[in-house]
């Protein structure tokens, strides 16, 4: 563990009538780590996250994000994460340098700051060309790569992205982790999901997710290890499929 | 302050770079106007008339004279069997059947007094009405000069006419259009202001912008003015461009004060949005939203006065309305731009306009949330 936790959650538990979606989840992130969030569909990651982010409120349990608890200081949160979901987020009418405006503008950020971190931002991106185009003329790659960067665009202290890279291609994707590299080395906290297991070899720590609850956590070396197995896709499968072999 | 006017930039943009919706809001009136101002009017003409004259006298053929005369019949035949002429009603080739008897100008000298049938096609009930109302003025119309015509002869001892002359107040010409296009104007910043706004948020929610937005500091207030306002100033900008219509293809009069027209428009459009907003919040998709919107207006709109005077609706409707904002902004700009009524003569639908606007926008704001 590192120095310090910024997500804390302690039994935490949704249930949506009969259906109990996250059971007893317990973890914590420490600052500046990526921590892969995995689980088949269906698991419970996605409703965790909205916890997370103070889009839903937990049932019971403890839960605190960036030091505030997500039952009473959701604006104190909401001021202090970055959020990308997997549906897309940018608006498709405005162009790429509207749409940083219109987020930077929403943080907050002066005039002065949102000139400034457009620049850096289409610049670190190769974009300046595309700055004037609209959002729903770029291809799905340079969005997402936008999005995340849009997401960051007030320097939060926690990032979430859920399935931030599906449907992009591997070349895209490689470059994608590369600014989750860059961001982590800045000190922004990394919470992602995602369904490819390489992606999840390059977190720092990982947790999986079956029906509700978490079934393993640890760095991928660790969990490789104490299964037995050379890859974080065998993890998974057994994981997945040996919980099935149970309820079936 | 400064997020609200990012909000509000935003949306502009939005709409700029919308193709449909610019090229609506000005067509949108003109061509409104043009076809319910014209086609849908109350106004009877070509009424067919069908005679059964069964007299054959001079005065007889002096009734059916004067029907030719007049531009809201046409006449469709004649004909001596009455069996004849009712079945011109049965088979829908005339609306009105006037039977005139045998020995109609014998009774109208001698006693003075006769009788003419009237058959009434009444499928359609107004028509029917103000059909035989018009007929029944032409008949006295006819009447009156067939005694000048007689002289002294048959003006003996009787009783002088009385008759009544009517002076048509706030719109003397009994002009269809006048009354209509002020009508239309409501309709109009009535989807702009309502649907046009809760679309938008419900198209939020489809794309998957909204949760993007709800995980952002923005405040309910901010995010809901920065919705509502944009529609607001259009809905606003749009009662004027139609007044402007208005003018140049009516000349609707315009007696009243504008400003306290568009002050009582811009507390009007807070109701309905509040409304609209109500709705968004509970609808998921566009389609919902505009299935459930479109079901209250109608009947908003139907008992609003529209076509219809809110005063010969049964009293459960004149209460209904109490709480339709649509009829109190329709009496409204009726009274303003055709009477010229000031502020205290519509003070009683101004506050309750206002408390309307008060309780839907103060439940929508409640019922918003951001998380879901």
């Amino acid at each position: 563990m590192k120095e310090e936790a910024v997500i804390s959650v302690s039994h935490l538990y949704k249930r949506f009538g009969h259906f109990t979606a996250n059971d007893d989840l317990c973890f914590e992130v420490g600052r500046g780590e990526i921590f892969g969030f995995l689980g088949a569909n269906g698991a419970g990651k996605t409703t965790a996250m909205r916890i997370l982010c103070g889009l839903s409120k937990p049932t019971s349990g403890d839960v605190k994000v960036a030091g505030f608890d997500v039952y009473t200081q959701t604006d104190h949160i909401k001021r202090n994460i970055g959020y990308m979901s997997q549906r897309f987020s940018l608006y498709e009418d405005l162009t790429v340098l509207e749409n940083i405006r219109l987020y930077g503008g929403i943080y907050g950020l002066s005039r002065q700051k949102i000139r400034e971190k457009s620049a850096q931002l289409l610049s670190r991106l190769e974009m300046e060309h595309m700055q004037n185009s609209l959002i729903k003329s770029l291809p799905l790659g340079w969005r997402q790569k936008l999005a995340f960067s849009v997401a960051i665009v007030h320097d939060p202290p926690i990032v979430f992205l859920d399935e931030p890279t599906g449907g992009v291609d591997p070349l895209t994707r490689r470059q994608f982790w590369n600014m989750i590299y860059e961001a982590a080395h800045r000190g922004i906290t990394i919470f992602v999901t995602t369904h490819y297991m390489d992606e999840a070899e390059y977190c720092d720590r990982i947790s999986i997710m079956v029906d509700g609850q978490i079934a393993a956590i640890g760095t991928p070396a660790d969990l490789k290890a104490s299964y037995g197995v050379s890859s974080i896709n065998e993890v998974f499968i057994i994981l997945a499929r040996g919980r099935q072999a149970v309820t079936e | 302050m400064r997020i609200i006017a990012h909000l509000i930039r935003k949306e502009f943009l939005q709409i700029r770079r919308n193709r449909t919706f610019l090229p609506m809001i000005f067509l949108m009136p003109v061509v409104q106007m043009l076809i319910l101002a014209y086609a849908a009017t109350l106004e009877m003409k070509n009424i067919n008339l069908c005679f059964s004259d069964q007299d054959l006298s001079p005065a007889s053929r002096g009734i059916q004279a004067a029907f030719r005369g007049s531009p809201f019949f046409n006449v469709m035949g004649n004909t001596f069997d009455p069996a004849e002429a009712e079945s011109c009603l049965k088979d829908g080739s005339a609306d009105i059947v006037i039977v005139i008897p045998k020995g109609f100008e014998k009774d109208l000298e001698k006693e003075r007094k006769a009788g003419v049938q009237l058959l009434v096609n009444a499928i359609n009930g107004s028509k029917a009405s103000i059909g035989s109302a018009y007929t029944q003025q032409i008949i006295t119309g006819w009447y009156r000069t067939y005694q000048q015509a007689a002289g002294g002869s048959i003006h003996g001892a009787r009783a002088p006419l009385i008759q009544a002359i009517p002076a048509f107040w706030f719109n003397p010409e009994l002009n269809y259009q006048v009354f209509m296009v002020p009508g239309i104007l409501v309709i109009l910043v009535t989807m702009i202001g309502m649907m046009l706004s809760a679309l938008n948020i419900v198209r939020e929610k489809e794309m998957g912008t909204l949760e993007q937005i709800n995980v952002t500091p923005i405040k309910k207030h901010q995010f809901i003015i920065g919705k509502l306002l944009p529609f607001w100033i259009i809905a606003l900008f749009e009662l004027g461009f139609g007044l402007v219509v208005g003018k140049l293809l009516f000349d609707i009069p315009m007696q009243g004060s504008l400003w306290l027209l568009f002050g009582v428009a811009g507390i009007y459009l807070l109701a309905v949005q509040g409304a609209g907003l109500l709705i968004s919040n509970t609808a998921r998709t566009q389609q919902q939203a505009m299935f459930v919107m479109f079901f209250f207006n109608i009947i908003f709109i139907m008992m609003s006065g529209l076509f219809t005077p809110v005063d010969s609706m049964p009293v459960w409707a004149q209460y209904f309305n109490y709480i339709n904002p649509i009829s109190y902004f329709m009496t409204v700009i009726r009274m303003i731009l055709l009477k010229g009524s000031g502020f205290t003569d519509i003070q009683i639908p101004f506050f309750s306009l206002m408390a309307l606007a008060l309780i839907m926008m103060s439940l929508s704001i409640w019922r918003y949330r951001k998380t879901v």
